[in-house]
């Protein structure tokens, strides 16, 4: 087993490495910006090297920093966390080259999985239901007539270089195409110099249901069944459960088994996710794949008893999955606390946290990096707390929620506890029956 | 205690980096300072300081003496540098790696106590990941103390030099 692990990141996912690395007899190093000096996670690993300032790209995003940090700490393997490093292809081949196990995918993995019209092909190759669309770029407009009728309406004219919502357009019928196929042209081309599109079939109020995933190095994937991340605010995931209040068995069977033959597919080693839209038919398409643990990771671990992390670590190492899958034996909802105003469109609060008591009892996980008398560096993401309840079923697990929150206290910064508060009274949220859409159409 | 053994004992003190310790006997009180702090990173430092401390207590009665001595105060370790060095100037690590004092094993020292430093002056090289990196002083003055051992690692931010500004 790897003797010493140094982990690439910081806040709660660096505590939460920290801990299992403990718990397995693994040594720890920590690296830290000058802004994080005070931090946890310092405190807790075994030793600690400062890399640089408090800017992201001379620190946490500073390879050769890491990469130094390893070396004369003598580190055998280094665990990315979620965000930063860990889906950056050059840095897995940096580790790799620098005889450093990186415990995430290879760089060719990353690669195939991060061009989206590549993994999307090869998703399609292997038989995993895909957003139906174009085949790569529209030649003219009479293509794209002809793949909107077999495709059907609605349909999404995207720009392939595009990105944050820019050359898009969505066309209900063929006049809006004709418009559409003038108007995001030219935006496109406007923004980035490209006004070549493709088209997806526009997926009317989707949900966003993942699949966890586990993949050894002899090929073999099982998978740890879904987690409902529909509640998002501006594509930011803000609350997830399991199971999800949409799930059927024969649904979840279904994807499943889709994601294995994805993982399979791509020979996928590691912990990894597979990201899918379901629609108001229950039919699933596959929308991306995270080649790294996740934010939500946690409430697939208290349905199912399971360290992910741990098992990230043993396959990095090269032990094999057990070969079973896992199913959800409880119910698990996460709310993400950040520090932020949410009577302020959720403004950033950094600053120092004068009092913290936090909730406990039957069925209450909390990760966290913050204490009482921390302060919040404003130089990096907001989210401070992951609050996580398990109970026996979903309205048991609202309840107990609720009651956490009541006791949460954070002072010094505002946070979103309040906002949390008041959507586990919505009936929206509490009847299960929502979407991708509901932060945009309910109040909370 | 005869001159040899108040000899160990400050070179023991010295090498321990314990700014101060004070040990007080029937027959004799003795107080020995060091006159310069090092510095280290924060949790090397913390971790160091409390080895040291063990390491004193542990090692003390070993060093013969006329009765058995009694460490009357704990170790006092001063926070702030001693007053005669607050006007030097650190040279602070820009980068996290292994520091030389030197471009190449056959070479002189970059910087030796004593010498002249101008800005813009190479003091010392930085490796990380096969690449070494020559540090160029921001100040100019005479190198007072060099902070770090050849061939050993340094953390962004680390102190590696003192300087008297010119």
């Amino acid at each position: 087993m790897f003797k010493k692990i140094l982990i690439a990141n910081r806040g709660e996912i660096a505590l939460r490495v920290i801990r299992t690395c403990k718990e397995m007899g693994i040594k720890t190093v920590a690296v830290y910006s000058t802004a994080d000096a005070e931090s946890l996670h310092v405190r807790f690993a075994d030793e600690a090297v400062c890399v640089g300032p408090p800017q992201s790209a001379k620190s946490y995003l500073n390879i050769p920093a890491i990469i130094s940090a390893a070396e004369i700490t003598n580190a055998d393997a280094i665990h990315p966390g979620y965000g930063f490093l860990s889906e950056n292809a050059n840095f897995s081949r940096i580790c790799r080259e620098n005889d450093i196990k990186f415990i995430g995918a290879s760089p060719e993995m990353i690669d195939s999985m991060g061009d989206k019209a590549s993994a999307k092909n090869t998703m399609k190759a292997a038989g995993v239901p895909c957003i139906p669309g174009s085949v790569g770029i529209l030649d003219n407009y009479e293509d794209a007539v002809a793949c909107a009728l077999e495709v059907g309406y609605p349909v999404m004219l995207k720009a392939t270089a595009g990105g944050g919502g820019k050359g898009m357009q969505l066309c209900n019928d063929e006049e809006e195409l004709a418009d559409g196929w003038e108007s995001a042209r030219r935006e496109a081309m406007a923004c980035f110099g490209n006004d070549g599109m493709y088209m997806e079939k526009f997926i009317v109020e989707p949900r966003h249901i993942e699949i966890q995933i586990a993949g050894d190095q002899n090929g073999k994937v099982c998978h740890m069944s879904e987690r409902d991340c529909s509640i998002q605010r501006r594509h930011q995931k803000l609350v997830e459960e399991t199971p999800s209040p949409y799930m059927t068995d024969d649904l979840r069977e279904k994807m499943g088994q889709a994601a294995i033959i994805a993982g399979e597919a791509v020979r996928y080693e590691g912990v990894g996710t597979v990201e899918f839209l379901v629609d108001a038919h229950r039919d699933f398409y596959f929308m991306e794949m995270n080649t790294r643990i996740q934010v939500e990771h946690t409430i697939t671990e208290e349905v199912i008893d399971y360290d992910l992390v741990k098992e990230q670590v043993k396959l990095a190492y090269g032990e094999s999955i057990s070969g079973r899958n896992y199913y959800p034996k409880m119910h698990s909802i996460q709310c993400r606390i950040n520090a932020e105003d949410p009577a302020r469109n959720f403004a950033p609060c950094p600053g120092m946290i004068t009092n913290y008591h936090q909730p406990g009892g039957h069925g209450i996980r909390i990760d966290t990096h913050v204490y009482s008398g921390y302060m919040i560096p404003p130089h990096y993401d907001s989210m401070i707390s992951k609050l996580i309840v398990t109970a026996q079923s979903r309205d048991e697990a609202i309840t107990k929620m609720s009651r956490a929150l009541d006791e949460y206290i954070i002072e010094g910064v505002k946070t979103t506890i309040p906002f949390h508060q008041r959507l586990m009274q919505n009936e929206k949220f509490r009847s299960g029956n929502f979407t991708t859409k509901f932060l945009e159409e309910e109040t909370i | 205690m005869n001159i040899t053994e108040i000899q160990d004992l400050i070179k023991f003190v010295a090498k321990s980096g314990v700014n101060e310790v004070q040990i007080e006997h029937k027959e004799f009180k003795i107080t020995i300072k060091s006159d310069i702090s090092v510095k280290r990173g924060r949790a090397a430092a913390a971790k160091a300081l409390e080895l040291e401390v063990q390491q004193m207590q542990a090692t003390m009665p070993i060093i013969p003496m006329a009765g058995a001595p009694q460490i009357t105060a704990p170790v006092a370790v001063q926070a702030e540098e001693p007053e005669q060095d607050s006007h030097l100037i650190e040279i602070k690590s820009p980068m996290i790696g292994t520091f030389y004092r030197r471009p190449s094993p056959d070479k002189d020292s970059f910087m030796e106590v004593g010498q002249q430093v101008n800005i813009g002056d190479t003091v010392c090289v930085i490796e990380a990941m096969k690449l070494f990196n020559e540090i160029e002083s921001e100040v100019s003055g005479k190198i007072v103390k060099i902070l770090v051992d050849d061939n050993s690692p340094v953390e962004y931010d680390q102190p590696l030099f003192l300087v008297e500004p010119a």
